[in-house]
């Protein structure tokens, strides 16, 4: 990481093609500590880059995908409410012990009171990711998936986290994380998020790859693909890309793309190889039907 | 260098990119990280921490590249082999009339990065980045030349002509020939300080005029209008969409969850210390929208139709209807089209004919009646000018019975609303709300109202 170009090419290493914008981006986030918000429509490599970024440094990567309805007892912390009954039920008799010989009701209580506290202490705790990841001594890559899902609420609780990594769990008092974890956040724009959290974060937006960029990327993600059909598929998924589509390919339909055409010993686009395959590629049924009948035109086009 | 950060987050915020304080500072940390040194490394680590979407990320790059575009200082080629100085160097003697001023200095020795210095110098002594209207650039390209010295040259060029045989005559033509390529540096410099720091306000000042201008004025929107309208209203529709169509939760005590108390209990040894309520959900808005397009509001019909575009492509469930003799549903051609074929198609398809509330209201009730349940809001769009044929006013009545809230929007002043072949003040019983929308202020701010308290009274 000492430099973007050497960050390019090591992310290279690991499988993913970086441009120099991402990369940049992400040379950002960790000389400056602060979480990385990507959006780009669904397929581009966002959650792809976090994952990578974990394999690259070593870390382990920890991920919240985020929902409506996601609220704190499900992204930080949940005490085990079973285990907590349970030992109170087997430890029973031993508490009645206990509190036999007390002279009266407000010793008892005292007594009582020290053990309510063996309860809500660290065995009975259940960190869910986000605790998990400030508790990782050694750094991690934590991952918020899709956050534009969740609620506004949600997203307010966010700031805390993101801005000064450390959360407050009033049993606990406040969680702050040893080393600070590489955080991303993932948007496909569901909703606009908010300007706090947005200026705790660097953007990044990844848009669709040029021509160029793509064959590398298909090249790396399906070894052993013919130079050719990788030029000839990228060119096509360009042409569709400029057509009038509900849902245009992205990368990720492009590399499914090309293990579909692997799989079918294919090793030039035909019109009816094209016409077999376009499912993969288009997802929507009003696509599949207004390009079908273009795609003789479309193979000749390019 | 922190000074041109500062006025480069001020051709930012000119250009609509928000920059926070907090970002600035951001942007400053990351600048000492990669330095000044690699251009495009500059620029992506500026553009990470400032820009936060993609349309900030596109005028981001723009602004960029014309707020550090310094395109070197051209010099005008030394002219004529008949100065005596010859073609390279200048003589000494040149230098010695010259030294009084060190632009004179520097355009003859052609240096002209010391030429672009003394530009910018001069541009932040005549504050030429305040520059707010078209018509200031002439008198700032005058100022700025005056700072960065161009008399001292004039007079120069007066002395070296006043010179006895000609002897000053090649300096002369030289610095004449450098004075009218500064001036065209400045003029171009000028130029380009407008387009970082006045155009984005030139265009704010177009988008304010065209919020209060009404829709069924002489000839309706200009054609130049339409598109930034269009741009307009889609914003708008989109923050509107954004505000309120996702399900809210209304926490109401009175009725126990139950489950989740029982849940919530287990940490407590089965004691219900935590009583969980149960919430109750709001549904998500479902709009059925019934848009006029016949020939009396031909002039607002782009408009409304436009705004029935955008409404669609933002709203979940909605239904899009238009009339004008008869009723057809338009969703299909809103879905396959885009904005400008949807409604030119439409508008081919029904538009501009004879009204008829009563046929068209007929349509509806015989085919789409099932569309209207207590979730749904009714917005019509049109003017209530019915040809003075029967309004029918019961099948209004029993739209407005199954329909959760009948919303009409109409062109025309209210004062308008019971003249001629208008039967509106008779629908406005029927609607929850009945309100002149004739631009596209009124339109959000009555959209909004309706969708804030979303059932009205």
């Amino acid at each position: 990481m000492s430099s973007v170009d050497t960050l390019i090419e090591s992310l290279g290493g690991v499988g993913y093609i970086a441009s120099r914008r991402i990369a940049t981006a992400l040379y950002m986030a960790v000389n400056l500590q602060k979480p990385i918000l990507v959006e780009g429509s669904a397929g581009v490599g966002k959650t792809e880059l976090a994952l990578s970024t974990a394999t690259l440094l070593g870390l382990p990567l920890i991920r919240m995908q985020c929902y409506e309805g996601l609220d704190e007892s499900k992204a930080l912390y949940e005490w085990k409410y079973g285990k907590q009954l349970l030992y109170t039920q087997i430890l029973k008799d031993r508490m009645g012990e206990q509190l036999a010989d007390a002279p009266d009701m407000e010793a008892a209580m005292d007594r009582l009171h020290g053990m309510g506290d063996l309860f809500f202490s660290e065995p009975f705790l259940e960190p869910r990711p986000l605790m998990q990841a400030l508790r990782q001594d050694g750094g991690c890559v934590l991952l918020i998936d899709e956050v534009d899902k969740s609620d506004e609420a949600f997203e307010a609780f966010l700031l805390e986290v993101l801005s000064a990594y450390q959360v407050s769990v009033p049993e606990l008092g406040v969680i702050a994380a040893k080393t600070p974890p590489i955080v991303f956040l993932t948007s496909n724009n569901v909703r606009d998020l908010g300007d706090a959290l947005k200026r705790r974060c660097l953007h990044l937006h990844i848009p669709l790859p040029e021509a160029a960029l793509e064959e590398r990327i298909v090249a790396t993600r399906v070894p052993g693909i013919e130079a050719t059909l990788t030029r000839e598929l990228v060119a096509f998924v360009q042409t569709l890309r400029t057509l009038d589509l509900r849902k245009p390919p992205s990368i990720s339909e492009t590399v499914d793309w090309a293990r579909a055409l692997i799989l079918l010993h294919a090793d030039s686009l035909s019109p009816d190889m094209v016409r077999d395959t376009l499912n993969v590629i288009l997802k929507f049924e009003q696509d599949i039907v207004a390009i079908e009948p273009q795609v003789v035109e479309l193979l000749h086009r390019k | 260098m922190q000074h041109t950060l500062e006025q480069f987050f001020r051709a930012l915020r000119a250009a609509d990119v928000r920059v926070s304080p907090a970002e600035a500072i951001d942007a400053s940390r990351a600048v000492t990280v990669t330095g000044y040194g690699d251009r495009t490394l500059f620029k992506d680590a500026l553009c990470a921490t400032l820009a936060k979407s993609a349309d900030e990320v596109e005028r981001f790059d723009a602004v960029f590249d014309t707020f550090f575009a310094r395109d070197v200082a051209t010099l005008p080629p030394i002219s004529g082999a008949d100065s005596e100085s010859g073609q390279g160097e200048p003589s000494e003697a040149d230098m010695a009339q010259a030294a009084s001023s060190p632009l004179a200095q520097a355009v003859l020795q052609g240096d002209a990065t010391a030429i672009q210095q003394s530009m910018e110098e001069a541009a932040a002594r005549a504050g030429v980045a305040d520059i707010r209207l078209t018509t200031q650039r002439s008198r700032l390209t005058r100022r700025l030349l005056e700072e960065m010295g161009l008399e001292e040259i004039e007079r120069i060029i007066a002395n070296a002509r006043r010179m006895p045989d000609g002897q000053g005559e090649g300096l002369a033509d030289r610095l004449d020939a450098a004075r009218r390529s500064l001036f065209e540096q400045a003029q171009t410099y000028v130029a380009r300080q407008h387009d970082l720091y006045a155009a984005g306000s030139a265009r704010e000042l177009r988008e304010e005029r065209l919020i209060k201008k009404q829709l069924n004025a002489d000839g309706g929107v200009d054609p130049v209008d339409y598109v930034l309208m269009q741009a307009m209203v889609k914003k708008m529709a989109k923050r509107l969409a954004a505000k309120y169509s996702r399900r809210r939760r209304t926490a109401r005590k009175g009725h126990m969850d139950v489950r989740r108390t029982l849940r919530r209990s287990m940490g407590y040894g089965g004691i219900p210390f935590d009583i969980v309520w149960k919430v109750k959900k709001v549904d998500k808005p479902s709009i059925v929208a019934i848009c006029d397009v016949s020939k009396s509001v031909a002039a607002s019909a782009q408009f409304l139709l436009t705004f029935l575009y955008s409404l669609n492509e933002v709203v979940d469930r909605m239904e899009a209807f238009a009339f004008s003799g008869r009723m057809i549903s338009v969703n299909d051609i809103m879905d396959d089209n885009g904005v400008d074929s949807a409604i030119l198609k439409v508008l081919q398809e029904i538009g501009f004919q004879q009204t008829d509330y009563g046929r068209s209201l007929q349509d509806f009730a015989d085919n789409h009646l099932d569309k209207l349940d207590r979730r749904t809001t009714v917005i019509f769009l049109g003017d209530g000018r019915s040809n003075f044929a029967d309004p029918r006013l019961d099948i209004m009545r029993q739209i407005h019975d199954r329909a959760r809230a009948v919303i009409w929007l109409n062109p025309e002043p209210e004062s308008y609303w019971a003249q001629g072949d208008s039967v509106m003040h008779r629908y406005a019983r029927f609607c929850h709300v009945a309100k002149q929308c004739g631009n596209i202020e009124q339109l959000e701010r009555i959209i909004e109202d309706v969708l804030r308290s979303y059932v009205p009274h």
